[in-house]
């Protein structure tokens, strides 16, 4: 059975959630192989063998992450090349459709982004994909080179499977274009505890209805509650109120949470494209008529500042917390 | 220095989208045409780096011939010239025969040093071509930027990530994609409108760019839709007013909905 490679994600061998997803997809299609660049392996293996990683590729040399995506696409390329892979995927995180982008002009491969399903038929990898705001579904193939798929976090369970996540160690000799972007820094500015916005389970997103920067402790208050990511929207980001890293819709994040809470957000088309495929939606808005009432689940018309302090509250005493 | 932005022309993000059944490609007879958001802010960040630096911005296009409507739009807000890739021929093509297209296309113009794009268009939304295009020039890449300074040869840029930047040099030639944070595009003036009528814009097909059109377009394209279909409509569910109890109440009736689905 033919490998299928996946690019691990993860920050010093801490594995997100998405790398479980890729590894569940990827069996469905041949023999999971994890490609895992940087430090921290040893902290990694357990999780990659628990979702059934036969081998992985550690490639640890500091020189790949010096440097922008492409030094990453240039080691792909070349373990393409070298096992043949019957299909390499990646998370459709801004570097991982980066990097799939490279290697398919590298590797002379199609690449297909944000998929929400994979299957593979008589050697044919099909990607399901949800465009246009979730309004339509899309199925398509890879007609030429290996297919390079990126996979939208949130959209399969992991399964546990059992993998040997026998170490092979790679390295690849960075040609003077992979070495072109240097990355000279690294700022945080986000130090807050919570789940990362594309990966959590659940969202909790403020708009407009808001109304200051201040007011935003009251989304965060209910994020923490609930043990979710905090969303804006765009307009909330746009008058400085939050992070722009923050942004749900189109232009920012496109998240598939199990649930996602849209407080103060009227619902526009550029915002419904970036949650749309949520699986269960709440709002809570004073206006009636706003557009988001059409996408719930369940929907509260009233004043957003009484009502999340007071969900704060009964989600923290049915939890149990303080 | 020497600025190509590469725009596109999409439909406007308010019409309902729809694929056409005949060859599953967008109908752009359905929706009403503009330009791409994002690569307003590439133009205003290139007509910025123009009024420090000095040199030309050239505008470049890939799109059929009502993207002439795109071409002026971004002639009007400032710039010099425009390069305009138009053919039947390009009809369906995928991410990797546009980036071949306006590899090919940059490479006409003279002296480039830079190259700006949106970071992602707002129909196909997949944010791959500006990592294509600085693959296949063999340039820096300095993509997802909110800020650009450029000194000397140096090109530096802090790019956007999941919690804070990352910051991230190369030298000219470099590819530079933008994110709507970086600036506030401006509106063309009317004197912007007139003059740009008389801006020269260079048409030209895929072969006057070496391309075999057998390699762009939907035969040439490496990926197929098999199927398409409109997901089903979500149910509408259920929507709670204030009673006149309040918002305890209305909370109440949250929190037993998340417990039922099992959030709390």
């Amino acid at each position: 059975m033919a490998e299928v490679l996946i690019l691990v994600e993860h920050a010093d061998g801490e594995v997100k959630k998405v790398t479980g997803e890729l590894l569940t997809l990827a069996a469905r299609v041949g023999e999971p192989s994890a490609v895992f660049v940087g430090d921290g392996f040893d902290t990694a293996r357990a999780t990659l063998a628990a979702h059934g990683a036969v081998k992985v590729y550690v490639a640890d040399d500091p020189e790949l992450s010096a440097y922008l995506v492409a030094p990453v696409a240039e080691l792909l390329s070349a373990l393409v090349t070298e096992v043949s892979p019957a299909a390499v995927l990646l998370a459709s995180s801004a570097a991982g459709k980066e990097i799939a982008a490279r290697l398919a002009v590298k590797s002379g491969s199609g690449v297909l982004t944000d998929a929400t399903d994979l299957s593979a038929d008589s050697g044919t990898v099909t990607a399901e994909q949800q465009v246009f705001g979730g309004s339509t579904v899309v199925r398509s193939a890879v007609t030429r080179g290996t297919p390079v798929v990126t996979v939208r976090p949130n959209s399969v369970a992991a399964v546990q499977a059992t993998g040997a996540a026998e170490r092979v160690e790679v390295s690849v000799e960075l040609t003077a274009t992979a070495t072109a972007a240097r990355i000279t820094d690294r700022v945080v500015e986000d130090r807050a505890e919570r789940p990362e916005l594309s990966e959590a389970a659940i969202v909790v997103s403020g708009g407009r209805g808001v109304g200051s920067g201040e007011n935003f402790t009251v989304i965060e208050a209910l994020a923490d509650a609930l043990g979710a990511a905090v969303g804006a929207s765009r307009a909330a980001t746009d008058a400085g109120w939050y992070p722009h890293q923050h942004q749900v819709g189109q232009t920012g994040k496109t998240v598939s949470p199990q649930l996602y809470v849209a407080a103060g957000i009227s619902g526009a088309i550029q915002h419904r494209a970036g949650m749309q495929t949520s699986k269960t939606i709440v709002a809570i808005n004073k206006d009636p008529d706003a557009p988001i009432f059409e996408l719930v689940d369940f929907g509260v018309v009233g004043d957003l500042h009484q009502v999340v302090p007071a969900l704060t509250e009964k989600v923290r005493a049915r939890k149990g917390g303080p | 220095m020497n600025i190509v932005v590469c725009v596109k022309q999409v439909p406007d993000t308010w019409s309902e989208k729809r694929l056409d059944p005949e060859d599953s490609t967008l109908d752009r007879e359905a929706t009403d045409p503009v330009m791409n958001e994002m690569d307003e802010y590439a133009v205003e960040e290139a007509l910025r780096l123009q009024e420090t630096h000095g040199g030309e911005v050239t505008i470049l296009c890939m799109g059929p011939d009502s993207a002439t409507q795109t071409v002026r739009k971004a002639l009007s807000m400032g710039g010099d010239r425009a390069v305009h890739v138009v053919d039947d021929a390009l009809h369906g093509s995928d991410a990797v025969a546009t980036s071949l297209v306006l590899a090919r296309a940059i490479e006409t113009i003279d002296a480039v040093d830079l190259v700006l794009l949106g970071s992602e268009s707002s129909d196909a939304r997949m944010s791959v071509v500006p990592a294509m295009l600085a693959e296949r020039l063999g340039r820096a890449q300095l993509t997802f930027a909110k800020e650009v300074t450029v000194d000397g040869p140096t090109v530096t840029i802090k790019r956007l990530t999941d919690d804070g930047y990352q910051v991230v040099e190369g030298t000219t030639p470099a590819v530079v994609s933008v994110v709507e944070k970086i600036n506030e595009p401006r509106y063309p003036s009317f004197k912007g409108i007139m003059s740009a009528k008389k801006k020269p814009v260079q048409t030209y097909a895929v072969a006057d760019l070496g391309i075999d059109p057998g390699e762009v377009g939907l035969s040439g394209a490496w990926t197929s839709v098999e199927s398409f279909e409109l997901a089903p409509p979500r149910e509408s569910g259920r929507v709670v007013t204030d009673d006149g109890n309040g918002a305890d109440r209305l909370a109440e009736k949250l929190v037993e909905f998340l417990a039922s689905k099992k959030f709390v």
